[in-house]
């Protein structure tokens, strides 16, 4: 028998890891603003062009005014820009370095896990007792391991040969103790979990530094990031936009020589930076950052960042029906009484048919008799003789002085029953049998009284899922063994587009390449070694934590809690993380009309006073009103840091409907909110006497 | 403003826009190649030519294809102008053109800009003019037209790579669409009161006993496919303002019908190519609203008269007909300057250096805003796919999904194509009008003073860089430095362009056309047109914000304010 009460060795506690660190953790920001400072480095910031160029910039009117200052010259506004040029810069590296810090934690904890293993190395497979000590990190693919009760699993491997339960918390955050064993769906085991009970010998399937725990780690850390495709694209959009400003400002140096003189270059510095996108190029990598991140506290590991994107775009998704859209057990959910007999009184029979039943099938019977009838069950009344069920009979119920109480296969009870069954009893039964549930008959004293309908239940609130995924264009597919007829009868009882029935791997494979040419993308979640190819045709293929080494490393997600259900919940993630680029993308973008109004004015008011006109937010002066725009545009970067780790909000409304109200919010909203952000800062500066 | 202004300018547009309906369906027969009346012909150009209709061509190979037939249409024309002097059809005995203005005009009318350092009657022989410049005419407006065609293409299908054939395309625009309408045209503005002639000028003596040169020739179908094909060169030197190549309101307002229908109606080929007519119709919606308001801000700018002429006690009723005639009216040449703006065309009916200074802005930013309102045609519809390109995937992010129009994902090589085009605009007009203000050469061609200068030069450069060719007037362009630099300006304002947007369909073409569903952006619409406009403003005009506000907007706030230079 399997000790499985010990407690949990070591590891974080799901609850831990979901809450996660909170928006606003002092530690977290402490060490940010610490790591933002190392993040000024040249050699990393080139990575992102919009805010490469600011710091350029900065260092440039850094030593302009330092220039001025040595000269004996005015450098007050000169010194006030570079400054907040800086911080611009500074804000930027900060957002970043909050983003990676929430991640940091959960590294440290999963490092523990890694480091302190030692295996057990067979030196002969078939004699388990021949082992010497081997440090874990030595391993290689194809080394057989023993793991006894107490031990850490060492690396990656498949279990050969014995059965254990362990823990696996450090990875999932789940402390409840799992069965592996060797054979069958429940094989794989992950390096740096415990085994709490018995033996297991692993064969180690993953080479030192490429575990699934270092991955893991590399990922909740940020450290092996690439930028994903759409984040590329972005970045190039950008770039573009970054170049084109740069051009427009330089230029302008040939314009105003024209009929006056050039604005100096501090106060082209600030236009420039007002203009180019810094609000965005700050904020992106951060956002994608958050957005790995928020899968990882929903416990689902993605193998790269462009497996989340592509889970935003997923238009079909396949969805076992046992498990993710029904319990997958079987419940009471009709009584059908037989001719003659009386509702209430087939579930008054029922329920002491099932006093004694301590089975979910016989639980689900006092239940649906006590919300559908107001049975309340009692307790096993004295002298009462309880019937257990046998695999012969196939019937259980309970003896009682006012009679016996039958329920079971309804061919042994009709066997018993004296006379020819009635019609409309056939009947009922063969039409529960045909919708894909279990009918069970119940007796009084060899008289049959009735059928129970026992039939899987879809979980309540799926329809309404369904229904909002479908207005995101999502169809779903639900795939089961069940014949066509009982397949048909639930996927319009949970609302599903489309099913599959009696599903061989073969077919699911089949579905997902016919979806997949007529242009759709594609989403599974599976376990099995079978479910391996469809799991690495499709576009999200989510495998379980619990599943076999082959399905793991098929899918491009993994989800530590072995929730198939959370598919749908991946899927948002995907879109949140894209919508808030969107979002932030398009504010940054449209600010820049603002910021026209504010500085233009302002830098000709030498050659062209009249273009005062254009000054709609009455900025108290040219000084005021350019130093107001930098300031604005650098800590509009900071305000806008808690939505780019949160995520724009998300709501399944079609998407015209959600582009509508997005547009309205970041586009609009992105062109009026610096009107307002700036004059209030030309206030507060007039305030105290700064400009 | 008036009512009766506004119903002039409604009904022209009207007109218009009826007309592109139905020539939109018949674009897309020319592009399917379905048309066969002309067949025979058409075999006996590809039997001679040597060209195989049906042979596809990836991106590079119809690029290929376009770059060698400009090249080649450059060569000739080049050669034609500096040689006009020993060939035939010269009755006014005109010299060959100087090497810098044979380059720039040669380059201008193969660019379907059509920019003019030079006027027709005082330099050009009726040789150059019809086998030359009208030829041209011809085929730059047909390499527009086939490109669209080659971009539609990339949408309508999926993983593909061809594209279509160059020639092929080429053949079919010239025959079945540019040939048939130029003919009716022609005929219709011969009838207005157009020569079309090759007699040599006429002598005549006025009342007053001087004796005036008339000059004649070949002008009316050389003007027809002037406006169908958006090229805006002008067979006499001031445009449609001579009486010749605009006798009247009529011939104004078929000028401008003319210069909208193909560039509208390929706006609705883009529909029924990629199957799907709304689509069409929102980039149609796009470029008419912008045409629309365009329009509104002109006339309302030059109705309200200039501050300085109404203190000299002029009717303000009048507004302000400096540089515009009355037989055209002030709506018609707000309408016509809107359009020729818009549509990259360039002919003229007014002088816009006379405009307000806010008059003249709107055709400045116009063209400035790419070209693309409704553009020239095919690379007005080109030029609008950038944008919608670049619309959807700024904004597309936004419902949640990688950004995709019309079922094609927009990724990274994309957007660093579509980025490299909107590039060209800004870099070119920015860089040579701002090098120009300051280098003494090309600064002694501006005669004005104060931002009115700094206009006509960025307006040059504008001009030559839309490929719109209109001049804004005033600068005294016949110089090596600015026929040089021009010629650059155009050259980059066309092939610069076009290459990446090419090398954009390429990218397209290849990728699997996705399904759509209502998780999809939808591109069709008011909000997508809305979006469309937004960011054609924001992406394709802000930048030039600046050099704006040192010319016409100072300009206009200065007057405003009285002060003169």
């Amino acid at each position: 028998m399997l000790d499985i009460t010990q407690t949990p060795h070591q590891g974080t506690t799901r609850r831990d890891r979901r809450a996660g660190a909170a928006l606003g953790d002092p530690a977290i920001l402490r060490h940010a603003a610490l790591a933002a400072w190392g993040k000024l480095d040249p050699r990393h910031l080139v990575r992102n062009p919009v805010i490469f160029v600011t710091e350029v910039v900065a260092m440039l009117v850094t030593i302009l005014a330092a220039r001025a200052l040595w000269l004996g010259e005015p450098w007050g506004f000169q010194a006030g820009i570079a400054a907040w040029l800086w911080l611009t810069v500074l804000f930027a590296t900060f957002a970043e370095a909050v983003a990676e810090g929430r991640g940091r934690a959960q590294a440290d904890s999963l490092r523990r896990a890694r480091s302190e293993a030692m295996a057990k190395l067979l030196l002969r497979g078939d004699d388990r007792t021949l082992w010497q000590p081997r440090n874990a990190t030595e391993l290689r693919p194809g080394d057989l391991v023993l793991v006894e009760a107490g031990d850490l699993i060492p690396s990656d491997g498949e279990v050969v040969e014995g059965i254990a339960s362990v823990n696996e918390a450090a990875v999932t955050g789940e402390s409840a103790p799992v069965i592996r064993e060797s054979g069958g769906d429940r094989s794989a085991v992950t390096g740096g979990t415990l085994v709490v009970s018995d033996w297991i010998v692993v064969r180690i399937t993953a080479a030192a530094g490429s575990t699934f725990l270092d991955r893991m780690i590399a990922l909740v850390e940020g450290a092996s990031r690439q930028k994903t495709p759409n984040e590329i694209a972005l970045d190039i959009l950008l770039a573009g936009m970054t170049i084109i400003f740069l051009i427009a400002v330089a230029t302008l140096v040939g314009f105003a020589s024209w009929n006056g003189e050039a604005p100096s270059v501090p106060v082209l510095a600030a236009l420039l930076v007002t203009l180019i996108p810094t609000t965005i190029g700050g904020l992106l990598s951060a956002i994608g950052i958050a957005g790995m991140d928020r899968l990882v506290r929903f416990n689902v590991l993605a193998t790269s960042g462009r497996a989340v994107e592509a889970a935003g775009d997923v238009d079909v998704l396949l969805l076992d029906k046992t498990g993710t859209i029904t319990f997958g057990n079987r419940q009471a959910a009709a009584f059908l009484p037989a001719p003659g007999v009386g509702e209430r009184e087939l579930a008054e029979a029922a329920v002491l048919a099932s006093l004694a039943d301590e089975t979910p099938e016989g639980r689900s019977i006092l239940a649906f008799a006590r919300e559908r009838y107001g049975v309340e069950p009692m307790a096993l009344p004295a002298g009462a003789k309880v019937v257990p069920f046998t695999a012969q009979t196939r019937v259980s119920g309970l003896d009682l002085p006012q009679g016996s109480y039958r329920k079971g296969a309804v061919d042994t009870l009709l066997q018993g029953a004296p006379g020819e069954a009635p019609v409309a009893f056939r009947s009922a039964v063969d039409r529960i049998a045909r919708s894909g549930g279990t009918p069970l008959a119940v007796a009084k004293n060899s008289r049959l009284l009735g059928a129970i309908e026992l039939k899987d239940i879809v979980k309540t609130g799926m329809r309404a899922r369904f229904d909002a995924l479908r207005r995101m264009g999502i169809r779903t597919v639900m795939v089961t063994g069940d014949n066509r007829l009982t397949a048909a009868a639930i996927a319009a009882e949970a609302g599903v587009d489309d099913f599959i029935a009696e599903a061989t791997p073969e077919d699911k494979l089949a579905y997902i390449r016919r979806a997949q040419a007529e242009g759709r993308l594609v989403a599974m979640a599976g376990d099995g070694t079978n479910d391996a190819p469809a799991l690495a045709q499709a576009d999200v293929g989510l495998a379980m934590q619990t599943g076999t080494q082959a399905a793991r490393e098929a899918g491009n997600m993994v989800d530590l809690d072995s929730d198939p259900t959370k598919l749908i919940e991946v899927v948002e993630i995907g879109k949140q993380l894209l919508i808030t680029r969107g979002a932030l993308t398009t504010f940054s973008i449209a600010n820049d009309v603002a910021k026209y109004f504010a500085i233009l004015p302002a830098i000709f008011v030498a050659s062209y006073p009249e273009l005062q006109a254009l000054n709609v937010m009455h900025l108290a002066s040219p000084e005021s009103a350019i130093l107001s725009a930098v300031i604005f545009n650098a800590l509009i970067i900071v305000a806008l840091v808690p939505l780019a780790l949160r995520g724009v909000r998300y709501s399944a409304i079609g998407a015209a409907a959600l582009l509508r109200r997005n547009l309205l919010l970041y586009g609009v909203g992105g062109i009026l909110a610096p009107f307002l952000g700036i004059k209030l800062i030309d206030l507060l500066l007039q305030l105290l006497g700064i400009a | 403003m008036s009512w009766i202004g506004w119903a002039q300018i409604a009904l022209v547009l009207a007109l218009a826009v009826a007309a592109a309906i139905p020539l939109g369906r018949y674009m897309a027969a020319v592009a399917h190649g379905r048309l066969r009346f002309l067949a025979p012909v058409e075999a006996l150009i590809y039997r001679t030519a040597g060209i195989d209709p049906v042979r596809g061509m990836g991106w590079r190979g119809y690029t290929l294809a376009m770059l060698a037939a400009n090249a080649a249409g450059f060569a000739l024309l080049y050669a034609l102008l500096r040689l006009q002097g020993a060939l035939p059809l010269n009755p006014q005995g005109f010299d060959g053109l100087s090497p810098y203005l044979a380059f720039n005009t040669a380059i201008s009318f193969v660019t379907n800009t059509n920019w003019q350092a030079y006027s027709g009657e005082a330099a050009m022989s009726y040789l150059s003019q019809m086998a030359g410049l009208t030829v041209q005419n011809f085929l730059s407006a047909a390499t527009g037209i086939a490109l669209a065609f080659a971009v539609c293409r990339a949408f309508a299908a999926g993983g593909v790579s061809q594209l279509g054939n160059f020639w092929a395309d080429l053949v079919r625009i010239c025959l079945y669409l540019l040939l048939p309408i130029s003919l009716v045209l022609g005929l219709a503005f011969v009838a207005l009161g157009m020569p079309q002639t090759l007699s040599p000028y006429v002598e005549a003596t006025t009342l007053e006993g001087a004796t005036q040169t008339i000059p004649l020739g070949p002008a009316a179908f050389q003007v027809a496919i002037k406006h169908l094909g958006t090229n805006g060169g002008g067979f006499f030197g001031v445009n449609a303002l001579h009486p010749f190549e605009g006798p009247g309101a009529l011939a104004a307002a078929l000028q401008i019908i003319a210069q909208q229908i193909i560039p509208f109606g390929l706006a609705l080929t883009f529909g029924h190519l990629v199957g799907d007519r709304r689509q069409g119709r929102a980039l149609l919606a796009v470029m008419l609203g912008y045409v629309v308001v365009a329009t509104g801000l002109i006339y309302g700018a030059e109705a309200g008269g200039n501050p300085l002429h109404l203190a000299f006690g002029i009717d303000p009723a009048q507004g302000n007909m400096e540089g515009k005639d009355l037989r055209f009216g002030l709506p018609l040449v707000a309408l016509f300057t809107a359009t020729t703006t818009g549509a990259s065309c360039g002919a003229v009916n007014a002088m816009f250096d006379s405009f307000t200074p806010l008059g003249g802005l709107i055709p400045l930013f116009l063209i400035q805003l790419g070209e693309v309102l409704p553009g020239g045609v095919g690379s007005g519809l080109y030029g609008m796919l950038v944008f919608a390109l670049l619309a959807v995937f700024v904004a597309g992010l936004m419902v949640g999904r990688t950004p995709e129009y019309l079922g094609k994902k927009v990724q990274a090589r994309e957007v660093k194509l579509a980025m490299l085009a909107v590039l060209v605009l800004p870099a070119t007009i920015l860089g040579l009008a701002s090098l120009s203000l300051v280098l003494p050469a090309a600064v002694a061609s501006i005669p004005a003073q104060g931002p009115h200068g700094l206009t006509e030069m960025l307006y040059a450069y504008t001009s030559a860089a839309g490929n719109n060719g209109s001049a804004f007037g005033g600068l005294a362009a016949d110089t090596p430095w600015l026929d040089t630099t021009l010629g650059l300006a155009m050259l980059l304002g066309r092939f610069a362009y076009v290459v990446p947007v090419m090398g954009i369909a390429g990218a397209l073409a290849l990728k699997p056309k996705l399904a759509a569903s209502t998780g999809t952006f939808p591109t069709h619409g008011p909000l997508f047109a809305g979006l469309l406009a937004g960011v054609i403003l924001i992406l394709g005009g802000l930048q030039f914000m600046p050099a704006l506000a040192l010319g016409p907007l100072a300009e206009h706030f200065v007057l405003a304010a009285g002060r003169t230079f």
